[in-house]
């Protein structure tokens, strides 16, 4: 190896100095991912022409569709037995690149299935609170003036497992997946309250979606009035019907249940409507028998998306080490990695670009010897806020909170080159 | 003849002056073209189906867990199990291990923190089969049947818009407000 990596590394296990990243003769390897059997290449004949080079190509497509052979990319699926519309569908996150999750591929998260609304026919209301009550028909809020900012929505319940006494053994999706980022664009919630006129009084806004739950859920007034949006479009494109078309509430930083699909009707208060979305669930309960409620913000977080668990190292080499930061308070400031379990760290480079409450990509070099290692990642948020060990955050909060997971994670990679979950 | 442009400027800070009087702060983006649609209140309230604390959003209507327990083994248990002790859907009534304990029973009478949210969501989600189908009587009744099962009411007694805010539920000083602290 012409590079002398001795001179680079940073930490314990043969973590690299981000400078290395930058050097010229640097060749990284990466993990295996679980799917590369079937995807295995096939010998050919380098110098001949392939077939689909000799014959014309496919037309033109009204809207294009991943490669057949990518169709093994999909969400995967955790539903209830007897109500299929009520439960989640996990990101692939191990599997893409990047930061913004490709609209067919961003979580879901029903109650009770994804309603098929009529844009003719859908309003939004805002009332209660207000000088006058308004309804707003998508046609109408097309023509409003439009906001677009890059957002990761993370649900409430992601990495729920990593409450469990046992290391879960899932890939980094199925288990972390219910964290997507989009751009997404709309008009600022504030100049349609305004137009409402916001009685002094109001300090609550209970949002409602029209599904077959109509799910509500209160949010204090500021927040609306400072950055959310009623968003329209994602990605470029109108909003996806399981993501809430026509309208979805955007309140960048928050949790996942408060970005209130197919958005019907905000309603001022004076106080929240206690529903049970925010009292029975998506509230928090502690070893003391009291419960965290109202719990927003989404705290920092970060994985290593590769190498995770399923994937494999198929000898000693230098590899790249590939993950996804984010944080609800802001911009991510920092990504560490470890090679040995959080005894040493090197920090990762951050891939531009770094924009706040939205998923940031960091990359880090590793020089993996062939013995045991435990992988971890460790993000600190622009305001100071640290991803906390997994430990820590037991002691604080106990196993029953189900909610609001956010420890770092740990993948063990054993002397085979075999990633699998571990804690540590 | 065209304004110059710096008084236009000022005729546009002006008028946000106007419209939004003690809190014209600079918009960073142009002015809504205010195309709501004015809608009277009481058609509003014809949409509103928020049941808060203190009651307000009850409709009238009245029942018993006696009305409520025929109800509830026609409509529900078939998920949430016979008397609500969970199934496929989430436990509602029974529990016998504290919040305290390794592991909780989270019901209706053990952790939820108002009655008035047993009417709010029977009434919009439930039956999951076929939402928003039952009658504000059979909304209460069932209330009643929930709030009896967990021991928190009498089998006979009635709820309606005036009883049901004045029950208390056990939980109801079981929560921290992080991010936010509802008035008390």
């Amino acid at each position: 190896m012409a590079l002398p990596l001795d001179r680079f590394i940073a930490a314990g296990g043969g973590l690299l100095h981000r400078r290395v990243l930058l050097r010229r003769g640097l060749v990284l390897a990466c993990a295996l991912p679980a799917s590369r059997a079937a995807l295995a290449q096939t010998d050919t004949d380098s110098a001949a022409l392939p077939d689909w080079m000799q014959t014309p190509g496919a037309p033109f497509s009204g809207y294009g569709q991943p490669s057949p052979h990518e169709a093994g990319t999909v969400r995967r699926i955790g539903a209830n037995r007897l109500v299929d519309g009520n439960g989640v569908s996990w990101t692939p996150l191990e599997e893409l690149e990047g930061l913004i999750t490709p609209s067919g591929l961003h979580f879901e998260r029903h109650h009770n299935g994804v309603p098929r609304i009529d844009p003719a026919r859908h309003r939004l209301l805002i009332h209660g609170l207000v000088k006058q009550p308004l309804a707003f028909g998508v046609d109408d809020l097309l023509r409003y003036p439009m906001r677009s900012r890059m957002l990761f929505i993370e649900c409430g319940g992601n990495s729920n497992a990593g409450w469990h006494a046992e290391p879960i053994q899932r890939p980094a999706g199925s288990f972390h997946g219910l964290v997507s980022c989009s751009e997404w664009t709309g008009v600022p919630v504030a100049l349609l309250l305004r137009e409402a006129g916001v009685d002094p009084a109001a300090a609550w806004v209970i949002a409602e979606g029209a599904d077959a739950i109509a799910m509500n859920v209160s949010l204090p007034l500021a927040k609306l009035m400072d950055d959310a949006l009623v968003a329209l479009f994602q990605n470029g494109e109108r909003v996806r019907p399981e993501n809430g078309y026509p309208m979805r509430l955007i309140v960048p930083g928050w949790e996942g249940v408060l970005n209130v699909k197919w958005l019907r009707r905000l309603q001022l208060s004076d106080r929240p409507v206690m529903a049970r979305n925010e009292t029975a669930k998506y509230t928090e309960l502690m070893p003391d028998g009291k419960a965290r409620q109202f719990t927003f913000v989404m705290q920092p977080k970060s994985l290593i998306t590769s190498p995770s668990h399923g994937q494999r190292l198929d000898r000693p080499d230098v590899y790249e080490i590939r993950g996804l930061a984010w944080s609800g308070r802001g911009r991510v400031q920092k990504v560490e990695v470890s090679a040995d379990g959080g005894r040493s760290w090197a920090e990762a480079a951050l891939e531009a670009p770094v924009l706040p409450c939205c998923l940031t990509r960091f990359r880090a070099a590793w020089r993996w010897d062939g013995r045991p290692a435990l992988l971890q990642s460790r993000v600190s948020d622009e305001t100071g806020a640290v991803q906390p060990a997994r430990r820590a955050l037991l002691a604080e909060r106990g196993s029953n909170g189900y909610f609001h997971y956010n420890a770092i994670v740990t993948w063990a990679v054993d002397k085979d080159g075999a990633v699998t979950h571990a804690y540590a | 003849m065209p304004m110059p442009e710096r008084s236009r400027l000022a005729a546009a800070t002006t008028l946000a002056a106007l419209l939004f009087g003690g809190c014209a702060q600079p918009e960073p983006w142009p002015a809504a073209p205010q195309r709501g649609h004015a809608v009277s209140r009481a058609d509003a309230q014809r949409w509103d189906r928020n049941v808060f604390p203190d009651g307000s959003g009850l409709p009238p209507g009245r029942g018993t867990a006696v009305e409520g327990a025929p109800l509830f083994r026609q409509k529900c248990a078939r998920c949430h199990g016979p008397g609500g002790r969970g199934a496929t859907a989430e436990e509602l009534a029974g529990a016998t291990q504290p919040l305290t304990s390794k592991t909780p029973d989270k019901t209706i009478g053990s952790y939820w923190p108002y009655a008035t949210t047993i009417f709010d969501f029977t009434r919009r989600a439930m039956p999951m089969d076929a939402p928003a189908s039952l009658s504000d009587d059979e909304v209460y009744a069932l209330t009643a049947y929930l709030l009896f099962a967990n021991g928190v009411i009498g089998e006979r007694e009635v709820m309606d818009a005036r009883s049901l805010p004045a029950v208390r539920m056990p939980n109801r000083d079981g929560f921290i407000g992080i991010d936010a602290k509802p008035p008390r």
